[in-house]
């Protein structure tokens, strides 16, 4: 599989495990991140995810590589979804096999946090309450403020 | 987001010009060439300007240095231009003028434009002598590309009876003269003393038909002043053509997914200062990032004509 793609439908989470498999592995770690129902106090329907594919495919095929180079890991994978996500449904997975599971562990970790932070895709929330907005674009449009990282309240999926 | 297909203007430029023995397209009206009085004439209305020219004028002097659109078929006439246009960029429908319309003006372009309905494959203006489509000077639909390669793979290459036979909505030109041409040695003396001094842009003392009225003497200056600039041949000053692409809240902001502009900017600095001006961006260039052609760049990178440009807000994956 690709190391980094867009789907405009469910992820299909098995069929990308079974991609990864490998003789040598001794393991698999995943990531899923969730549409949840709040974020920052605000009751949240649902979710759309915009991407500049074409500068988001070749960034997220670095992380890919960057993580298999740094953490020795076997194959590794991310997908993301665009399009409207509604509560519950999986917005990414990034899956890494590897010989031990701590290699595992850290790819799949360095992958979600490298694509949260450099990854152009953009997530509109929807409250409940008919309003909208651009997350981190909006409310803590502050100039200059370093966005996705150091935001404790970013969208995370934990 | 609007449904029309965005307005690319080419000035048509290929011809012979066997019966004025001379190039029309270089032939001054105006104070400049005619190629130039017609291309700055109509940046006024289109996203985007191009020159069309055979494959053996692409370096001549006139057009050397103004947006080409090459012929793929040469020889077969303004036909050739109209369709490589549509080939180059098919998703613009195209405004296209010939070079030899001296009498042409904005307001004539302009409603035109008002008037155009991009559901037709064309919209034309009716020739004040005959009634007939005017095709160079009309705008041509995506839609036409496909009717109009048809029509050459047939064998055919009048785009008038093109028009005459498609589905094409017809105007009345609301200024007779507009769109009288000039091709033959005899013609150009009687319109040059009608016009004035070549070097003079003023059309004052001309009867009521006239298509210039004393306030465009104006844009005439403008136009004539925009020409210097492009061809004192500073680079910083030459405006090029970038295609600008908008995602997420500046989409929502700037109401468009894309543009296409013609613009002295040097550098995306300089170019996001000046579409804040012009949409309702709140995002600060400090908050954003920069791509170019598809790629991280820097602020400061010269941006050079062509170029496809994405400013990227504030992300949020995952």
């Amino acid at each position: 599989m690709k190391p980094f793609s867009f789907s405009t439908t469910a992820l299909t989470l098995d069929t990308y495990r079974q991609e990864l498999a490998d003789p040598a592995a001794g393991g698999y770690a995943s990531f899923e991140g969730w549409v949840r129902n709040h974020n920052e106090g605000h009751a949240v329907t649902r979710l759309e995810y915009e991407a500049f594919e074409a500068l988001a495919n070749k960034e997220g095929e670095r992380i890919v590589n960057e993580a298999i180079a740094r953490f020795g890991v076997l194959k590794a994978a991310c997908v993301h979804r665009v399009g409207s996500l509604e509560i519950g449904d999986v917005a990414v997975w990034v899956g890494v096999s590897s010989r031990h599971r701590a290699e595992a562990f850290a790819a799949c970790r360095y992958i979600i946090d490298e694509v949260k932070h450099r990854v152009p895709i953009w997530k509109k929330e929807h409250y409940i309450n008919g309003d909208s907005g651009w997350v981190n674009c909006e409310r803590c449009a502050v100039p200059g403020h370093d966005h996705a990282h150091e935001h404790p309240h970013a969208h995370d999926h934990k | 987001m609007s449904a029309e297909a965005p307005l690319f203007g080419l000035v048509l430029a290929g011809g012979a010009s066997t019966r004025m023995q001379r190039d029309k397209a270089a032939i001054e009206y105006h104070g400049q060439s005619q190629l130039h009085w017609t291309f700055h004439l109509l940046s006024h209305v289109c996203a985007a300007t191009f020159v069309s020219v055979r494959p053996d004028q692409r370096e001549e002097p006139t057009r050397a240095g103004l947006p080409q659109i090459v012929d793929r078929q040469p020889g077969i006439g303004p036909i050739a231009g109209i369709t490589a246009a549509l080939q180059a960029h098919p998703k613009a429908a195209w405004l296209v003028v010939a070079c030899d319309l001296p009498f042409l003006n904005e307001q004539t372009l302009r409603h035109l434009i008002e008037h155009r309905d991009p559901h037709k494959l064309a919209t034309a203006y009716k020739s004040s002598h005959d009634g007939l489509p005017e095709p160079l000077c009309a705008i041509w639909e995506p839609a036409a590309r496909e009717p109009l390669l048809a029509y050459l793979a047939a064998g055919k290459q009048c785009p008038r009876k093109f028009l005459i036979n498609a589905d094409t909505l017809l105007l009345d030109l609301p200024d007779a003269r507009a769109l009288d041409n000039v091709n033959t040695a005899d013609e150009y003396r009687a319109t040059v003393t009608e016009l004035g001094a070549p070097s003079t842009p003023s059309h004052a003392g001309h009867g009521d038909h006239h298509p210039s009225s004393p306030s465009q003497s104006g844009t005439d200056q403008s136009i004539n002043t925009a020409a210097l600039k492009a061809e004192a041949g500073s680079t910083d000053s030459k405006p090029r053509t970038l295609r600008i692409q908008y995602y997420a809240i500046l989409r929502e902001q700037a109401g468009r997914s894309e543009e296409t502009l013609d613009t002295t900017a040097a550098t995306p600095a300089e170019l996001y200062d000046e579409l804040s001006r012009r949409h309702p961006f709140q995002l600060a260039a400090a908050q954003l990032k920069v791509a170019l052609n598809s790629e991280f760049s820097d602020w400061h990178t010269p941006l050079r004509h062509g170029d496809t440009v994405v400013f990227i807000p504030p992300v949020a994956g995952g």
